[in-house]
Parts: structure tokens; sequence; C-alpha cells
């Protein structure tokens, strides 16, 4: 039997030991875990565009992704009013370094409509077209679903787009990333009407009505489609006075 | 008290009863199909090849370490808090698993999210520590961790294998079987295999489920026949 004294000491010993090596550890490997993050991230931009890149995404190594965002990728942060903040701004208002891809749409949802910032990445392939890659985010069935949705640079068309999603079901909702066919029908459709009403697009039950405005529905993923919809509805509609200002 | 004596008993470094700790895990007193324990982390992370190889790669390493760290510690720990230590050990080696993982592989870390950390709860550690190392020798207890580990990994591996084949059509993401030509066996073309389409319940926690409860009919029915009693 021990003594109390003795059980003291032993978790007070034990609990420094665990807390030295683990915040050593967590400390130590900072660095590679934001690298790593950062990859990440950049990846999902990327990936709304991953037919206009001329190279397979899945098989560029860390370097080359951050090559390509550094090389042909212009960042730029929005208010809601479609002006432009500069990077030192940004700072001010306390964003790691001032660019687009340190705001996290997640925070920016949860303040008041009028605050938010957001990110607009514009891509410019080896052709010499832009890609306007927008981020937008929304409610699934279960938790939050997010995506990158990347137009033309008739502000118009889409040229692709990429799904995520927290909690979706697997094999239902979280078709809408993996599913390669539900985000290759995003592909040429119309955000405005020719009369230049904003339409967006609409993920219909039962299959696409309308062309231009319209893609399928997944079966048994009723909500987590109307989530998309209403993501797609609300969250392009964010950067239109950016886009109204740069097509006067 | 039995298995307080055979280790007492000086034994080769790797006897028959060494070689029984690595072994009957893997069979006779596998946890999943017979002792019934880490069923929550078997559902879940059973969709894909890949995820359930780096979650029985992370519980063999947690289990090896810890079951060693309790047995060197075991004249040590007081009685009265020796659960608490045992969770600080675990808890303390898979938040080491899951910097590491982050650090190595941020997409498998991305997919697994919170179920890395719910190696804490996986109670086959526990009740290793608890039952196994608390009695035994440092090498006793790592060679028992490592055949626990696999007898888990293996299993969870198995199911992995049932529910991504059948659920999604590949093997460690390669195509088997599916509808254009990335797959082994192209459905859209295949005069043979033309009906064939995904089963969509394989991808859903449920059918784990199933097929961990034909898994073990097949077990103790077929392959171990000892393990039924007949009486």
């Amino acid at each position: 039997m021990h003594s109390t004294n003795y059980i003291i000491r032993f978790v007070l010993v034990m609990t420094a030991i665990v807390a030295v090596i683990l915040s050593l550890m967590s400390t130590g490997l900072k660095p590679i875990h934001d690298k790593n993050e950062a990859v990440y991230n950049k990846t999902a931009i990327l990936s709304a565009i991953a037919s206009h890149l001329g190279k397979d995404l899945k098989t560029l190594s860390d370097e080359e992704i951050g090559a390509i965002f550094s090389e042909k990728v212009t960042q730029k942060v929005l208010n809601m009013d479609g002006k432009v903040i500069d990077e030192a701004t940004m700072m001010e208002m306390g964003y790691k370094d001032g660019l687009a891809e340190s705001v996290d749409m997640g925070k920016e949802m949860k303040k008041p409509e009028e605050d938010r910032v957001l990110p607009l990445f514009i891509y410019e392939s080896d052709k010499g077209n832009e890609f306007y890659i927008l981020n937008v985010r929304g409610k699934g069935l279960w938790d939050e679903i997010w995506g990158c949705v990347a137009l033309e640079d008739d502000m118009n068309t889409i040229a692709g787009v990429a799904f995520d999603h927290k909690a979706e079901t697997p094999g239902l909702g979280a078709e809408i990333k993996d599913s390669q066919a539900f985000k290759e029908q995003f592909v040429g459709k119309k955000i405005y009407r020719p009369d230049g009403e904003y339409k967006s697009i609409y993920v219909r039950k039962g299959g696409a009505k309308d062309p231009v405005h319209e893609v399928d529905g997944i079966s048994g993923a009723t909500i987590t489609a109307d989530g998309v919809t209403e993501m797609m509805q609300r969250g392009i509609a964010y950067y239109e006075p950016y886009f109204d200002k740069i097509n006067k | 008290m039995s298995e307080v004596k055979v280790a007492e008993k000086k034994s080769a470094l790797f006897g028959k009863n060494e070689k029984k700790l690595l072994i009957d895990p893997l069979n006779d007193n596998n946890p999943i199909t017979v002792q019934v324990l880490g069923i929550c982390s078997a559902l879940a992370v059973t969709t894909l090849m890949n995820k359930a190889l780096v979650m029985s790669i992370a519980v063999i390493f947690v289990l090896a370490a810890s079951n060693v760290l309790t047995s060197l510690l075991r004249n040590s720990i007081p009685k009265q808090v020796r659960m608490i230590v045992q969770l600080v050990i675990i808890a303390t080696l898979v938040t080491v698993v899951e910097l590491a993982l982050k650090a190595l592989d941020y997409n498998t870390f991305k997919e697994l999210s919170v179920f890395i950390g719910l190696i804490i709860t996986n109670c086959i550690i526990m009740g290793r520590l608890e039952a196994f190392a608390m009695a035994n020798s440092p090498w006793r207890a790592f060679l028992d961790g490592i055949g626990n580990g696999l007898g888990y990994g293996i299993i969870l591996l198995l199911v992995a294998f049932i529910r991504e084949l059948f659920g999604k059509g590949t093997v460690f993401g390669f195509g088997i079987i599916g509808p254009d030509a990335g797959y082994l066996i192209n459905t859209s073309e295949s005069w043979l295999f033309g009906w064939y389409a995904n089963n969509n319940l394989m991808v859903l926690f449920p059918s784990a489920m199933f097929v961990i409860g034909v898994l073990i009919w097949i077990h103790r029915g077929i392959v171990n026949k000892s393990l039924v009693d007949v009486s």
C-alpha cells in the first residue's frame, strides 16, 4: 500500500513529464502542421479548376502546389460592398498575413453579414484565361458544407466546382464531394439569365429542367442538395457587388 | 493469479509462452470477434482500406507502447490511481500519434478526423493494460500488445476490404469493378457484369455491424469450432 504522500508526488511528476513531452512535440511540429494545412487549403481551392491546370492535381507535390499558387494566383479580399481590402488593413483587422488564404469562411459565417470579408482567388491559366474562384459556405443535413466555385472571366459561366463537408452521410450527402459526375454537371452552367437577372444554380430533385441554371440532385440526399442550392444562391450573390464594379 | 506465476518463471526470450501471446489474439482470443471489444472504431474507420490500415498501425503502436510503459511502471504505480495513470499513458501516446500523423500525412489525418483521438476510449487498450501489463514483464507486455493490435488490425482490414470492394468497387483506391475504363472489370462494357452496381449500404456504418456479425459467425462456425461451447 502506497502512502497518500507518494500518490500525490507520483501524479504530479507524471503530469509534469507528460506536459513537457506533449508541449515540446506540439511546438516542434507546428511549422510542419501549418505548412500541411496551407497546402491542403490550396489544393482545395485549385481543385475547383482542376481541369484547367493542365496537370493532374493528385500527382502534384506540395512544392508544385505552392509554386502554382505564388506564380499564377492573385489573392484578393473583398468586403461585402465589393471593395478590395488591402493587406495592411487586413493585418490590422487581425488576419495572420493579410492574404485571402488566411480567411476562414467558417469564422466569417458566424459574424453579422455586413462585417464579413470574402476571399477571392484569380487564377491565370497558361493560355492567359482568368478564372475567378469564390468561396461559398452553407448548411447540409448534419453540419456545415462548403465549396469553391470557379467562374470564367465573363463572371457568369461556371468553370468548375469543388465541395466539401463536415459530416454528410457517406454514399448519400457526401457524394457532393466524392461524385465526380455531380461536380461535372456544374461546368458550363450560368449564374445570370440572358437579361442580366441573378439566378445562380438550382440542384433539382428528380432531374434538372432548365439546362442553363439547374443540375440533377442526388437520390437520397435531398436536404444536402437543398443546402448546396442555398449555398450557391447566397454565396455567389455576396460577390455580386464586386463583379458589378469591375464589369462597369 | 496464474498469469502472475507464469510471468515470474524464468523463460526463454521467445519460448512457447511468448509465441502464444503473439498468436492467441489472432484467432482463439481475437479482441474483436471473440472479446467483442473496440467495435466503435471498427464501425467508423472501415469504409476505406487506407483508413483502416492507418488506424490499425496507430492502435498497434499505442497498444504496444502503452503496454510496455505500464509494465515498466507496474511496481511503482499506486494501486489507488492505477486507472488514471493508465489513461494518462494512453492519452499521451494517442496525442503523440495524432501530432505525428498530422505532420506526416495531412490528408489521412483529415479523413480519420476524430477517430484517432478516440483510440483513447478503445476498450482493447485499457483492457490489456489492466489485465496483462500490470502483472507481466515489459517484453511479454510488448508481445501481448503487438499480438492484440494485430488481431484488431486483421479484422479491421478484412471488414474494410469487404466494405470498400462492394461499396465503392475499389481496394486501396485501386479500381476493381466499376462503370468506366479506370476499373479492372469495366461493368459498362463487360457482358458478364453488366448488371453489377455498387452496394450503397456498404458505405454506411450499419453495414460494418452486419459484416462483423457474419465474420464472427464464420470464425466460430467454420474456422475455429472450439470457440463454441456445446455443453
